[in-house]
Protein backbone atom coordinates (compact mmCIF):
# COMPACT_ATOMS: atom_id res chain seq x y z
CA UNK A 1 0.00 0.00 0.00
CA UNK A 2 2.95 2.49 0.77
CA UNK A 3 4.51 1.18 -2.46
CA UNK A 4 1.78 2.05 -4.37
CA UNK A 5 1.29 5.35 -2.83
CA UNK A 6 5.12 6.27 -3.68
CA UNK A 7 5.16 5.18 -6.33
CA UNK A 8 2.36 7.35 -7.57
CA UNK A 9 3.76 10.37 -6.04
CA UNK A 10 6.84 9.68 -7.50
CA UNK A 11 5.07 9.40 -11.30
CA UNK A 12 3.35 12.66 -10.70
CA UNK A 13 6.50 14.72 -9.53
CA UNK A 14 8.39 13.28 -12.38
CA UNK A 15 5.81 14.94 -14.76
CA UNK A 16 6.10 18.19 -13.20
CA UNK A 17 9.76 18.27 -13.24
CA UNK A 18 9.89 17.47 -16.43
CA UNK A 19 6.65 19.68 -17.21
CA UNK A 20 9.10 22.73 -15.48
CA UNK A 21 11.99 22.26 -17.16
CA UNK A 22 10.79 21.74 -20.66
CA UNK A 23 8.64 24.91 -20.28
CA UNK A 24 12.25 26.85 -18.79
CA UNK A 25 15.15 25.64 -20.77
CA UNK A 26 15.81 27.16 -23.94
CA UNK A 27 16.42 24.31 -26.42
CA UNK A 28 12.87 23.85 -28.21
CA UNK A 29 14.68 24.05 -31.40
CA UNK A 30 18.35 24.10 -31.56
CA UNK A 31 20.94 24.64 -34.91
CA UNK A 32 24.36 25.23 -35.34
CA UNK A 33 23.87 28.87 -34.41
CA UNK A 34 20.80 29.46 -33.04
CA UNK A 35 19.01 28.08 -29.65
CA UNK A 36 15.42 29.26 -29.71
CA UNK A 37 12.41 27.76 -27.30
CA UNK A 38 9.30 29.78 -26.39
CA UNK A 39 10.57 32.65 -24.49
CA UNK A 40 13.90 33.81 -26.26
CA UNK A 41 16.02 33.09 -29.18
CA UNK A 42 19.70 32.95 -28.50
CA UNK A 43 22.84 32.94 -31.23
CA UNK A 44 25.65 31.07 -30.02
CA UNK A 45 27.88 32.79 -32.55
CA UNK A 46 27.47 36.47 -30.80
CA UNK A 47 26.17 35.37 -27.90
CA UNK A 48 23.41 37.90 -27.95
CA UNK A 49 19.59 37.09 -27.15
CA UNK A 50 16.47 38.76 -28.27
CA UNK A 51 13.02 37.91 -27.05
CA UNK A 52 10.98 35.51 -29.30
CA UNK A 53 8.96 36.80 -32.29
CA UNK A 54 5.78 37.75 -30.69
CA UNK A 55 3.46 35.86 -32.46
CA UNK A 56 -0.20 34.75 -32.26
CA UNK A 57 0.50 30.86 -31.99
CA UNK A 58 3.99 31.00 -29.79
CA UNK A 59 1.91 32.91 -27.50
CA UNK A 60 -0.31 30.47 -26.98
CA UNK A 61 2.03 27.64 -26.63
CA UNK A 62 3.38 29.68 -23.76
CA UNK A 63 -0.02 29.67 -21.78
CA UNK A 64 -0.60 26.15 -22.88
CA UNK A 65 2.94 24.82 -20.66
CA UNK A 66 2.22 27.78 -18.22
CA UNK A 67 -1.13 26.30 -17.87
CA UNK A 68 -0.35 22.77 -17.66
CA UNK A 69 1.95 23.35 -15.31
CA UNK A 70 -0.33 24.91 -12.85
CA UNK A 71 -3.19 22.37 -13.17
CA UNK A 72 -0.63 19.73 -11.78
CA UNK A 73 0.85 21.51 -9.21
CA UNK A 74 -2.93 21.92 -8.34
CA UNK A 75 -3.53 18.23 -8.71
CA UNK A 76 -0.29 17.47 -6.28
CA UNK A 77 -1.78 19.47 -3.91
CA UNK A 78 -5.34 18.09 -4.37
CA UNK A 79 -3.99 14.57 -3.69
CA UNK A 80 -2.78 15.39 -0.63
CA UNK A 81 -5.64 16.99 0.35
CA UNK A 82 -8.17 14.03 -0.78
CA UNK A 83 -5.69 11.72 0.65
CA UNK A 84 -6.76 12.42 4.33
CA UNK A 85 -10.41 13.71 3.79
CA UNK A 86 -11.89 10.96 1.04
CA UNK A 87 -13.58 8.38 2.69
CA UNK A 88 -13.27 4.78 2.83
CA UNK A 89 -13.44 3.79 -0.94
CA UNK A 90 -13.55 6.76 -2.88
CA UNK A 91 -12.10 7.57 -5.91
CA UNK A 92 -9.54 10.55 -6.27
CA UNK A 93 -11.88 11.98 -9.22
CA UNK A 94 -10.66 15.36 -8.96
CA UNK A 95 -6.80 14.90 -8.77
CA UNK A 96 -7.23 12.59 -11.37
CA UNK A 97 -9.23 15.17 -13.53
CA UNK A 98 -6.54 18.26 -12.75
CA UNK A 99 -3.70 15.69 -13.91
CA UNK A 100 -5.66 14.77 -17.23
CA UNK A 101 -6.39 18.45 -17.95
CA UNK A 102 -2.32 19.20 -17.33
CA UNK A 103 -1.48 16.03 -19.74
CA UNK A 104 -4.26 17.46 -22.56
CA UNK A 105 -2.95 21.31 -21.68
CA UNK A 106 0.85 19.92 -22.76
CA UNK A 107 -0.34 17.83 -26.02
CA UNK A 108 -1.96 21.02 -27.48
CA UNK A 109 0.98 22.86 -26.70
CA UNK A 110 3.66 20.65 -28.48
CA UNK A 111 1.35 20.02 -31.38
CA UNK A 112 0.59 23.98 -31.94
CA UNK A 113 4.67 24.03 -32.01
CA UNK A 114 5.15 21.06 -34.13
CA UNK A 115 2.79 22.40 -36.67
CA UNK A 116 3.62 25.79 -36.74
CA UNK A 117 7.83 26.04 -36.25
CA UNK A 118 8.24 25.97 -39.66
CA UNK A 119 6.94 29.44 -39.43
CA UNK A 120 8.87 31.53 -37.48
CA UNK A 121 12.11 28.86 -37.59
CA UNK A 122 15.00 28.45 -40.49
CA UNK A 123 14.57 25.10 -42.02
CA UNK A 124 18.21 23.61 -41.17
CA UNK A 125 16.98 23.52 -37.06
CA UNK A 126 16.08 20.23 -35.18
CA UNK A 127 14.23 20.27 -32.54
CA UNK A 128 15.96 20.52 -29.24
CA UNK A 129 15.40 18.21 -25.80
CA UNK A 130 13.23 20.71 -24.27
CA UNK A 131 10.44 19.85 -27.22
CA UNK A 132 11.34 16.29 -26.38
CA UNK A 133 10.37 16.11 -22.54
CA UNK A 134 7.53 18.12 -23.52
CA UNK A 135 6.63 15.16 -25.29
CA UNK A 136 7.62 12.65 -23.04
CA UNK A 137 5.70 14.41 -19.99
CA UNK A 138 2.62 14.33 -21.66
CA UNK A 139 1.75 10.30 -21.70
CA UNK A 140 3.60 10.56 -17.76
CA UNK A 141 0.69 12.88 -16.87
CA UNK A 142 -1.86 11.27 -18.64
CA UNK A 143 -1.36 7.48 -17.04
CA UNK A 144 -0.74 9.42 -13.92
CA UNK A 145 -4.33 10.74 -13.91
CA UNK A 146 -5.79 7.75 -15.30
CA UNK A 147 -4.14 6.00 -12.04
CA UNK A 148 -5.95 8.07 -10.04
CA UNK A 149 -8.68 8.04 -11.67
CA UNK A 150 -9.01 4.28 -11.17
CA UNK A 151 -7.19 4.46 -7.90
CA UNK A 152 -9.66 3.46 -4.74
CA UNK A 153 -8.82 4.80 -1.04
CA UNK A 154 -8.36 1.89 1.20
CA UNK A 155 -7.60 1.28 4.87
CA UNK B 1 11.01 109.65 -30.67
CA UNK B 2 9.05 109.36 -33.90
CA UNK B 3 11.81 107.90 -35.48
CA UNK B 4 12.78 105.32 -32.70
CA UNK B 5 9.11 104.02 -33.12
CA UNK B 6 9.54 103.78 -36.99
CA UNK B 7 12.72 102.42 -36.40
CA UNK B 8 11.92 99.81 -34.06
CA UNK B 9 8.59 98.98 -36.04
CA UNK B 10 11.17 98.56 -39.71
CA UNK B 11 13.02 96.21 -36.92
CA UNK B 12 10.20 93.71 -36.37
CA UNK B 13 8.65 93.88 -39.79
CA UNK B 14 11.49 93.44 -41.27
CA UNK B 15 12.77 90.22 -42.66
CA UNK B 16 14.66 88.87 -39.76
CA UNK B 17 16.87 85.64 -40.73
CA UNK B 18 16.22 84.24 -37.55
CA UNK B 19 11.79 84.03 -38.47
CA UNK B 20 12.59 80.51 -40.28
CA UNK B 21 9.18 77.83 -40.21
CA UNK B 22 9.12 75.74 -37.73
CA UNK B 23 7.99 72.30 -38.45
CA UNK B 24 6.34 70.07 -35.91
CA UNK B 25 5.91 66.57 -36.01
CA UNK B 26 4.76 63.74 -33.72
CA UNK B 27 6.89 61.72 -31.36
CA UNK B 28 8.42 58.37 -33.04
CA UNK B 29 5.60 56.15 -33.30
CA UNK B 30 5.07 52.36 -32.23
CA UNK B 31 1.67 50.87 -33.83
CA UNK B 32 0.57 47.66 -34.09
CA UNK B 33 0.37 45.92 -37.49
CA UNK B 34 -2.60 46.16 -39.63
CA UNK B 35 -3.37 49.58 -37.71
CA UNK B 36 -3.85 53.30 -38.86
CA UNK B 37 -1.08 55.69 -38.21
CA UNK B 38 -1.84 59.13 -38.01
CA UNK B 39 1.48 61.33 -39.17
CA UNK B 40 1.30 64.33 -37.78
CA UNK B 41 2.82 67.81 -39.02
CA UNK B 42 1.74 71.32 -38.17
CA UNK B 43 3.99 74.39 -38.19
CA UNK B 44 4.42 77.97 -36.84
CA UNK B 45 5.32 81.17 -39.45
CA UNK B 46 5.41 84.52 -38.46
CA UNK B 47 3.44 85.17 -41.85
CA UNK B 48 -0.43 84.77 -42.12
CA UNK B 49 -0.81 81.56 -43.84
CA UNK B 50 -0.73 81.74 -47.40
CA UNK B 51 -2.75 80.69 -50.44
CA UNK B 52 0.25 78.53 -51.00
CA UNK B 53 1.22 76.66 -48.25
CA UNK B 54 2.62 73.07 -49.31
CA UNK B 55 3.32 70.42 -47.65
CA UNK B 56 5.26 67.16 -48.50
CA UNK B 57 5.83 64.20 -46.87
CA UNK B 58 8.91 61.88 -47.21
CA UNK B 59 9.72 58.16 -46.28
CA UNK B 60 13.18 56.57 -45.76
CA UNK B 61 12.90 52.96 -44.85
CA UNK B 62 15.20 52.01 -42.46
CA UNK B 63 18.74 50.79 -43.25
CA UNK B 64 18.35 52.65 -46.28
CA UNK B 65 19.87 55.95 -47.60
CA UNK B 66 17.48 56.96 -50.46
CA UNK B 67 14.02 58.32 -49.52
CA UNK B 68 11.32 58.67 -51.74
CA UNK B 69 8.40 61.11 -51.76
CA UNK B 70 5.09 59.76 -50.86
CA UNK B 71 2.60 63.30 -50.47
CA UNK B 72 2.25 66.82 -51.68
CA UNK B 73 -0.07 68.94 -51.26
CA UNK B 74 0.05 72.26 -52.64
CA UNK B 75 -2.68 75.01 -54.67
CA UNK B 76 -5.08 73.36 -52.56
CA UNK B 77 -5.23 69.87 -54.08
CA UNK B 78 -3.31 66.98 -52.38
CA UNK B 79 -1.55 64.64 -54.43
CA UNK B 80 -1.41 60.78 -52.82
CA UNK B 81 1.55 57.96 -53.74
CA UNK B 82 -0.16 56.32 -56.38
CA UNK B 83 2.76 54.10 -57.56
CA UNK B 84 4.95 53.50 -54.48
CA UNK B 85 4.73 51.09 -51.69
CA UNK B 86 2.44 52.80 -50.31
CA UNK B 87 -0.22 52.75 -53.14
CA UNK B 88 -3.97 53.28 -52.08
CA UNK B 89 -2.97 53.33 -47.95
CA UNK B 90 -2.36 56.98 -47.75
CA UNK B 91 -5.01 59.81 -47.09
CA UNK B 92 -4.97 63.55 -45.85
CA UNK B 93 -6.57 63.98 -42.86
CA UNK B 94 -5.23 68.10 -42.26
CA UNK B 95 -6.51 70.88 -42.39
CA UNK B 96 -4.10 73.05 -44.44
CA UNK B 97 -5.93 76.63 -43.01
CA UNK B 98 -5.33 75.83 -39.90
CA UNK B 99 -1.66 74.58 -40.57
CA UNK B 100 -2.26 71.29 -39.93
CA UNK B 101 -0.74 68.77 -42.42
CA UNK B 102 -1.07 65.22 -41.19
CA UNK B 103 -1.44 62.35 -43.17
CA UNK B 104 -3.56 58.79 -42.18
CA UNK B 105 -1.15 55.67 -43.22
CA UNK B 106 -3.96 52.88 -42.98
CA UNK B 107 -3.03 48.88 -42.80
CA UNK B 108 0.27 48.54 -41.49
CA UNK B 109 2.50 46.35 -43.38
CA UNK B 110 5.22 44.45 -42.68
CA UNK B 111 7.67 46.73 -44.04
CA UNK B 112 6.48 50.06 -42.74
CA UNK B 113 9.57 50.45 -40.06
CA UNK B 114 11.12 53.80 -41.42
CA UNK B 115 11.53 57.69 -41.02
CA UNK B 116 9.13 60.00 -42.00
CA UNK B 117 9.66 63.06 -42.86
CA UNK B 118 7.45 66.51 -43.32
CA UNK B 119 8.75 69.62 -45.08
CA UNK B 120 5.75 72.42 -44.57
CA UNK B 121 6.58 76.16 -46.77
CA UNK B 122 4.29 78.85 -46.34
CA UNK B 123 5.16 81.30 -48.99
CA UNK B 124 7.04 83.69 -48.37
CA UNK B 125 8.48 81.95 -45.40
CA UNK B 126 10.53 79.34 -47.08
CA UNK B 127 13.33 78.61 -44.83
CA UNK B 128 12.76 75.89 -42.79
CA UNK B 129 14.05 72.40 -41.86
CA UNK B 130 11.68 69.43 -42.15
CA UNK B 131 11.02 67.63 -39.40
CA UNK B 132 11.38 63.42 -39.03
CA UNK B 133 8.90 61.28 -37.26
CA UNK B 134 10.31 57.29 -37.32
CA UNK B 135 7.76 54.66 -36.98
CA UNK B 136 8.30 51.36 -35.64
CA UNK B 137 5.54 48.18 -36.39
CA UNK B 138 5.09 46.67 -33.43
CA UNK B 139 3.36 42.58 -33.91
CA UNK B 140 1.43 42.61 -31.52
CA UNK B 141 2.35 43.24 -27.68
CA UNK B 142 4.19 40.53 -26.28
CA UNK B 143 2.88 38.37 -23.81
CA UNK B 144 -1.24 39.94 -24.47
CA UNK B 145 -2.06 36.34 -25.77
CA UNK B 146 -0.66 34.32 -23.32
CA UNK B 147 -1.77 36.14 -20.42
CA UNK B 148 -5.26 36.19 -22.01
CA UNK B 149 -5.72 32.35 -22.29
CA UNK B 150 -4.26 31.86 -18.92
CA UNK B 151 -6.84 34.41 -17.44
CA UNK B 152 -9.39 32.94 -19.59
CA UNK B 153 -9.11 29.08 -18.27
CA UNK B 154 -8.21 30.11 -14.54
CA UNK B 155 -11.32 32.17 -14.67
CA UNK B 156 -13.19 29.06 -15.91
CA UNK B 157 -12.06 27.13 -13.51
CA UNK B 158 -12.84 29.76 -10.37
CA UNK B 159 -16.07 30.11 -12.13
CA UNK B 160 -16.58 26.16 -11.95
CA UNK B 161 -15.55 25.82 -8.35
CA UNK B 162 -17.90 28.98 -7.22
CA UNK B 163 -20.96 27.15 -9.03
CA UNK B 164 -20.58 23.60 -7.45
CA UNK B 165 -20.71 25.12 -3.79
CA UNK B 166 -23.27 27.19 -4.96
CA UNK B 167 -25.75 24.65 -5.86
CA UNK B 168 -24.48 22.82 -3.10
CA UNK B 169 -25.90 25.18 -0.54
CA UNK B 170 -29.05 25.84 -2.50
CA UNK B 171 -29.66 22.51 -2.74
CA UNK B 172 -28.72 21.70 0.88
CA UNK B 173 -31.24 25.17 1.97
CA UNK B 174 -33.73 23.82 -0.19
CA UNK B 175 -33.76 19.93 1.98
CA UNK B 176 -33.62 21.67 5.28
CA UNK B 177 -36.38 24.46 4.53
CA UNK B 178 -38.45 21.32 3.19
CA UNK B 179 -37.89 19.10 6.35
CA UNK B 180 -38.82 22.20 8.57
CA UNK B 181 -41.74 23.01 7.28
CA UNK B 182 -42.86 19.15 7.41
CA UNK B 183 -42.04 19.21 11.05
CA UNK B 184 -43.82 23.19 11.41
CA UNK B 185 -47.43 21.02 10.16
CA UNK B 186 -46.87 17.95 12.35
CA UNK B 187 -46.45 20.11 15.29
CA UNK B 188 -49.72 22.17 14.17
CA UNK B 189 -51.85 19.38 14.25
CA UNK B 190 -50.58 17.92 17.21
CA UNK B 191 -51.62 21.77 19.09
CA UNK B 192 -54.28 22.03 17.88
CA UNK B 193 -55.69 18.84 19.21
CA UNK B 194 -54.39 20.06 22.56
CA UNK B 195 -57.60 23.04 22.72
CA UNK B 196 -55.86 25.79 23.70
CA UNK B 197 -53.97 28.36 22.29
CA UNK B 198 -50.98 27.24 20.73
CA UNK B 199 -47.30 29.32 21.77
CA UNK B 200 -45.98 31.53 19.14
CA UNK B 201 -43.38 28.84 17.89
CA UNK B 202 -39.93 30.28 18.56
CA UNK B 203 -37.35 29.92 14.99
CA UNK B 204 -34.56 28.65 17.18
CA UNK B 205 -36.43 26.11 19.47
CA UNK B 206 -38.29 25.09 16.00
CA UNK B 207 -34.92 24.75 14.51
CA UNK B 208 -33.46 22.49 17.26
CA UNK B 209 -36.38 20.35 17.36
CA UNK B 210 -36.14 20.00 13.71
CA UNK B 211 -32.34 19.34 13.97
CA UNK B 212 -33.17 16.51 17.07
CA UNK B 213 -35.94 14.53 14.49
CA UNK B 214 -33.62 14.44 11.89
CA UNK B 215 -31.15 13.01 14.14
CA UNK B 216 -33.46 10.48 15.44
CA UNK B 217 -34.82 10.24 11.96
CA UNK B 218 -31.17 8.76 10.69
CA UNK B 219 -30.71 6.69 13.90
CA UNK B 220 -33.74 4.68 12.68
CA UNK B 221 -32.06 4.47 9.31
CA UNK B 222 -29.07 3.43 10.60
CA UNK B 223 -30.55 0.55 12.58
Amino acid sequence: MLVLLIGIIFLHVAALVLLFVSTIVSAWTTGETITADLWINCSSITGLCKAASTGEWIQSVQALMILSIIFSCLALFLFFCQLFTLQKGGRFFLTGTFQILASLFVMSGAIIYTVMSPEWVPDNNSFGYSYILAWVAFPLALISGLIYVILRKRE
Amino acid sequence: MLTVLALASVVLLGIDPSQAIVIYTGWERHALLGSDVRLSCSFFSWRWTSDDVTFSWTYRPDGSKDSISIFHYTGGMAYVDNKGPFRDRLEFVGNPGRRDGSILLKNLDFSDNGTFTCDAKNPPDIVGRPQSSPLRRVPIQAGVITGAIIGVVLGLLVLIVVIYYLMRFLVARRVFSLSVSKHGKKKKEGSQQRQGPAPPADPSKVKAAASEKKKQESRKDKK
